[in-house]
């Protein structure tokens, strides 16, 4: 039987409360009048719905997906109309409203027509059944509603040594995972032996906590029956958050998920048992997931129990269910008393996180007092963080320092505010510490992203000036290529004409002193009257020239 | 002698510290000015203006050059205030008003496209081309990457731009703080 457990850090005994609604088995509920379906049921991606106002769904039609990895799609719980798709009230501290659809049952609950695969056809392959995990539109049932087959995928590319399935529930009052393993323990193991197909993991380790000793013996005697291998059930301790995630892993394998680490990483899977048996129902009977187990309990209501409740059921209905409220100023949590969120209304709806209604007593807020540096805080931490130290950086908006003392690794589980005896509402400072950080990191996206379309848009400006600068230039110098090209023929003509008319003074000029040389003309009279002796040296020295110039010739 | 060898010793680790330090200021040179781009860093980057400056960056400069004082930027607010002197290492001042007032609630425009004539000029005023358009076709903001500067709502002809606070979804939700017994107390 059980393998040896390992322990974590801190953690708190709490009063369990949880016989109050194992006093009745587990109950289907009516449908309500009017179910409110939340378009967007999970974290990641929201849908986009599909129907539209006016249209006749039936039980298991799609009404809203998106095409985004992690998401989940949301189906109709039964048959009837869509009133409505409008903004309504959640489940949501912030008391905002979100898209829903608004469905008017109409008491048939017809299915829409599925192939159910007969036990003998043959055993699907990994991608068909994440595909059939995806699209029934499954979502971790623990509380973090994160879409299963994007996890799934994610961590079968890391490799899963280690497959372990969270029974632990270890939150007070809650108790419908108890009833769900005591009434359908088989229905999980076939969930698990659709994970582990998927996963081939070395071993299964299904954590349950020893306050459940008949859900334990439920799971133990379904494994014998079935013909799983490499499964141990294991018993922990009770002690509150033992099945937060990375503490069953210490509980378990006495491995430690180190900060920003994720479990899968170091080869660990976490499955809740709500989450194994949708799994079932998905590929045995082709079923979406439409509806899920919620305890309705806590000292408010008249009869505490466990009701499979189609999504949308406002919590009014299973309030008169459970035979309406024993107090007069019902204080509403969704969720347990440690990580639950107070309802401000009875008519939210449940979605697929939604695994308790406790209906508790107004009670008068306890008045903070300052902090005594006790330390108490820090011993009950399961991650051992110094919540005194996040405390004062969260209050004095030191939130840098917040983010060093790892306040993203805290799970939120309550503890240290419990135990703090000024009554210091600590989990609210870091919730308030994380949305500033947050909101600061989102606001630091944007204004990187407006810088660099900035920068981009002064660039492409400054080129552009450029550009038109370039063109303007290479104008200009046309232009005045052009302009010096016609200059340039206009003088070549100018030139010409006043060529022609030098031309014409020249020869002017010449004829003038011609004329005037004519004029001037006086016929050398020392060739007359020559004696013979002087004839005759003329003669001489005509000969000799002649004869000269016949040598130089 | 001894004192010479002492001088000597002296002298030649000083030049060679001299020779390490100048082969450094060649080899490790930066380029511009690193504060300009811390100090940018914390500015808002709406590129708004307001400041007097041609956008965030030369605010930034001028900040870095101490010609200008670190309380001229209203969509930053007191936390970029807060910020910028943390980083400097000078007093906290409050916002000037002559440089507008701060809003705590982020806005963006919108354009009344029944309105729109498609003149264009609203695309040349925005610094982050968060308009789409074009000459005589009806102009939009893309709101995501809208910095709410303001810019574009005077060269408008026809004021069919308006400012609208950015609605509030679950996704950016965030828990107020809680009270204390002495109230909320700032370090």
């Amino acid at each position: 039987m059980p393998n040896s457990v390992y322990s974590f850090h801190g953690g708190l005994h709490l009063d369990d409360h949880k016989s109050e609604s194992l006093t009745q088995p587990l109950q289907i509920a009516s449908f309500a009048d009017e179910l409110i379906l939340k378009v967007s049921q999970h974290i990641g991606e929201p849908n986009t719905p599909v129907v539209t106002i006016g249209d006749r769904v039936k039980r298991g039609q799609l009404l809203a997906e998106s095409s985004a990895l992690v998401s989940a799609p949301v189906h109709a719980p039964t048959s009837g109309t869509i009133k409505a798709i409008e903004n309504r009230s959640i489940a949501h501290a912030s008391g905002q409203k979100a898209e829903c659809f608004i469905i008017v049952p109409d008491g048939k609950d017809e299915a829409i027509d599925v192939e159910i695969r007969s036990a003998e056809s043959t055993a699907l392959d990994k991608a068909a059944l994440l595909d059939q995990i995806r699209s029934a539109g499954i979502v971790g049932l623990g509380g973090a509603v994160f879409p299963t087959a994007a996890k799934l995928t994610t961590a079968n590319q890391h490799g899963i040594k280690t497959l372990i399935i969270n029974g632990a529930e270890c939150e007070p009052y809650i108790t419908c995972d108890d009833l769900l393993m005591q009434n359908y323990a088989s229905i999980i193991f076939k969930g698990i032996s659709y994970l582990q197909a998927i996963l081939q993991p070395e071993k299964t380790i299904i954590g349950i906590e020893d306050n459940k000793p008949a859900a334990i013996k439920a799971m133990q005697q379904a494994l014998t029956e079935s013909s799983l291998s490499n499964i141990t059930v294991t018993s922990i301790p009770t002690l509150y958050p033992s099945g937060g995630e990375k503490q069953l892993i210490k509980l378990l394998t006495g491995f430690e998920v180190h900060s920003s680490q994720l479990s899968f990483e170091i080869g660990i899977l976490c499955q809740n048992v709500g989450t194994c048996a949708a799994i079932s129902q998905a590929i045995d009977k082709s079923r979406p997931l439409t509806s899920r187990v919620v305890t309705v309990t806590g000292p408010g209501i008249k009869n505490p129990g466990n009701w499979f409740t189609p999504l949308g059921t406002p919590v009014s209905h299973l309030i008169n269910l459970a035979g309406g409220y024993t107090i007069e100023k019902p204080k509403l949590i969704m969720g347990g008393p440690m990580m639950g969120l107070t309802l401000k209304s009875d008519q939210i709806p449940v979605v697929k996180a939604t695994n308790t209604i406790l209906v508790m007593d107004q009670q008068e807020q306890e008045i903070a007092q300052e902090c005594i540096r006790c330390g108490r805080c820090t011993e009950v931490c399961p991650v051992q963080l110094l919540p005194q130290q996040l405390y004062w950086y969260s209050r004095t908006h030191q939130f840098n320092l917040t983010e060093s003392y790892h306040l993203f690794d805290c799970i939120e589980c309550g503890c240290c505010s419990a135990v703090c005896p000024s009554h210091i509402p600590l989990v609210q400072y870091y919730r308030f510490a994380k949305g500033e950080i947050w909101d600061q990191r989102r606001k630091t996206y944007k204004s990187d992203r407006s810088r660099k379309r900035h920068e981009f848009r002064d660039a492409r400006v400054a080129k552009q000036k450029l550009l038109d600068e370039e063109k303007r230039k290479l104008k200009r110098e046309a232009l005045a290529k052009k302009k010096a090209a016609e200059l340039a023929a206009k003088e070549k003509t100018e030139a010409e004409s006043s060529n022609s008319q030098n031309a014409d003074a020249v020869q002017a000029a010449l004829e003038r002193v011609k004329a005037r040389k004519k004029a001037q003309q006086v016929d050398p009279k020392n060739t007359t009257d020559l004696t013979t002796d002087q004839q005759d040296q003329i003669d001489e020295a005509d000969a000799r020239r002649e004869k000269n110039k016949v040598d130089d010739a | 002698m001894l004192i010479l060898i002492a001088v000597l010793t002296l002298s030649f680790i000083a030049g060679s510290f001299g020779l390490i330090l100048g082969y450094a200021a060649i080899r490790f040179k930066v380029e511009g000015n690193p504060i300009v781009d811390q100090i940018d860093a914390i500015l808002p980057q709406t590129q708004c203006g307001q400041c007097g400056f041609a956008g965030c960056r030369p605010y930034a400069e001028a900040i870095s050059k101490e010609e200008a004082p670190i309380n001229q930027c209203p969509p930053g607010g007191e936390s970029t205030i807060v910020a910028l002197a943390d980083l400097l290492d000078v007093e906290i001042l409050e916002l000037n008003e002559e440089n507008g007032a701060h809003s705590e609630i982020p806005l963006v425009a919108i354009i009344d496209e029944m309105n729109c004539i498609g003149c264009t000029l609203c695309i040349q005023a925005c610094p982050v081309d968060a308009i789409l358009g074009s000459a005589k076709h009806m102009h939009t903001i893309i709101e995501d990457e809208c910095t709410g500067c303001e810019l574009c709502l005077p060269p408008c002809p026809v004021d069919c731009i308006d400012m609208v606070p950015i609605k509030q979804t679950l996704a950016d939700w965030k828990w107020p703080a809680p009270e204390t017994l002495s109230g909320n107390q700032h370090a």
